[in-house]
């Protein structure tokens, strides 16, 4: 750690690089912790945006309408709304509404700004991946859910063990570019002062004044961190190939 | 009303089936006893496929009454799981679930849908894929089966449900002549072991060997039906004739 630590001091000192996440133990600290902010961020949405594309394809292929037409409400309204104004609508406009009396008798928020981040970021990628599946749901054939149905599976089983395990096989690229997007996404949380590692970044370029540095830090943290998606969508998708099945 | 053998265990009356204006059904009668196996024939677009998915619910119809076993199929009321643990079906397309093994495809429906004991199932999968010459499959996905052995398997699959009437839908139009004898085979054997087999087939031969009796529809009517001494070699109706002389 010394050497470590002695190596960009040195950076600093000849070379005028002023990395301030490599010797300084507060800032490298900040800075750690923006990162586990956004992993922790993104691998909620991620979760939570996959269960709302899978639930939501399910209610779309439902025979009440007023349940799709509420999904179809829904689609639009995330869709056609910029992600930005979403979480500003959550936080401030919602988050205000949703409020609790605390132990000191003062109202406090019922959902940390960390949480509203998490909904609205996984409300935003949900409505896109109910899309997504619905696409994979519509390349399984017909005649597949009709055997399962002959099989006795019922509505809710043919989805569950049969339709969706094959509409996300057919849905993995569009649904990887969706969840590569989401991660990109998370720094939206910054507007809403998330700790996440734009925010981190940006206090320490404000007190460092060494944004040059941080915005190269940042720009190959969120390589890094994509990369490490891709390589575990990648292992996804080799653990559902098929053998002998074309997709 | 309880059911006994002595009893149709299908019974279709006066069943009459439209899709919008095309009517495609129209007034289908036919008994089938407990252990009978029963051949449709017909030309394409006779009906036939739409008759015999009228029989599991897979389509509804307008009017007239089919039972299993006593139970009215077509009855809001119905329970759809009964109905479906008595009545096996096998498709043209054989319809394996893709992304499972052949045993997995066998063991699926009595797992998730009877909810029975996984080593109980495994043992009869096991057993099933044997019964259909399907030994040392068990582990290949659908895509690496030849149709003849994706269509045991199917026939596999639906035999895990302990079905008391199979339905048959042109399971060997999809396939190589080679691979039919041993689909045929298969249905075979289980009609020599007593369960009630309803067929939609091209097979005359096999329709002549195997069946009970025959039926003939054509534009959604039963034109003539017999058993097939008698149907083959001895048809009345101009219209069974003229599909007889260019299929035989
Ligand atoms: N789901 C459907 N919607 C509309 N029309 C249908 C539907 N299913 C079948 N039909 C029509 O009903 C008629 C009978 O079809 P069916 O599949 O029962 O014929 P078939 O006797 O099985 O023919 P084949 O020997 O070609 O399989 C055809 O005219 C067909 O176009
Ligand atoms: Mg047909």
């Amino acid at each position: 750690m010394e050497s470590f630590e002695a190596f960009f001091s040195w950076l600093y000192s000849d070379h005028g690089i002023n990395l301030t996440i490599g010797y300084d133990s507060y800032d490298r600290g900040r800075f750690l912790d923006g990162v586990w902010t956004t992993i922790k961020l993104s691998v909620l949405s991620i979760l939570f945006s996959l269960i709302i594309g899978a639930v939501g394809a399910w209610v779309q292929g439902s025979p009440l309408r007023i349940l799709r037409v509420f999904i179809g409400f829904f689609i639009a309204f995330f869709r056609n709304t910029p992600p930005l104004v979403q979480l500003y609508f959550f936080y401030f406009a919602v988050g205000t509404v949703l409020r609790v009396t605390g132990e000191n008798g003062l109202p406090q928020p019922l959902v940390s700004n960390f949480g509203w981040a998490v909904i609205s970021l996984s409300l935003f990628a949900g409505a896109l991946n109910v899309e997504i599946f619905r696409s994979g749901i519509e390349a399984v054939p017909k005649s597949t859910i009709e055997a399962s149905e002959a099989l006795g599976f019922n509505r809710l089983q043919t989805y569950a063990y049969i339709v969706l395990p094959l509409a996300v096989r057919v849905a993995l690229p569009s649904l990887g570019t969706n969840l590569v997007n989401l991660v990109k996404t998370t720094t939206l949380a910054y507007a809403i002062a998330v700790p996440e590692i734009l925010y981190a970044s940006a206090q320490i370029w404000s007190d460092e004044l060494n944004v040059r540095e941080m915005m190269n830090v940042l720009l190959l943290s969120y390589i890094g961190l994509v990369a490490i998606l891709v390589w575990v969508l990648h292992r996804w998708e080799k653990a559902l190939r098929i053998p002998g099945y074309g997709v | 009303m309880t059911w006994t053998p002595d009893q149709p265990i299908v019974s279709i009356h006066n069943v009459q089936k439209s899709f919008g204006a095309l009517e495609v059904l129209k007034g289908i009668s036919m008994d089938i006893m407990k252990g009978e196996v029963i051949c449709i024939i017909g030309p394409s677009g006779s009906g036939k496929s739409t008759l015999i998915r009228c029989i599991n619910a897979l389509n509804d119809i307008q009017g007239g009454s089919i039972t299993v076993e006593g139970q009215e199929v077509h009855d809001d009321n119905l329970d759809q799981l009964e109905l479906r643990k008595k009545v096996g079906m096998v498709f043209q397309q054989y319809n394996l679930f893709p992304h499972k093994t052949a045993l997995q495809n066998v063991m699926m429906a009595p797992l998730k849908v009877l909810k029975q004991n996984r080593a109980d199932v495994e043992q009869r999968a096991r057993a099933l894929l044997k019964k259909v010459r399907l030994e040392g499959k068990e582990n290949n996905y659908p895509g690496e089966l030849s149709g003849g052995q994706q269509q045991r398997v199917a026939i596999a699959r639906s035999l895990a449900m302990n079905p008391d009437v199979m339905l048959f839908d042109e399971v060997t139009a999809a396939l190589d002549p080679e691979t039919v004898k041993e689909v045929l085979v298969t249905i075979k054997d289980l009609a020599a072991e007593g369960m009630t087999c309803i067929l939609v087939t091209h097979e005359m031969g096999f329709a002549r060997e195997l069946a009970d009796h025959i039926y003939f529809t054509d534009k959604g009517v039963i034109v003539e039906h017999g058993p097939p001494a008698t149907f083959f070699d001895n048809a009345q109706d101009p219209r069974t004739r003229e599909f007889l002389s260019q299929v035989l």
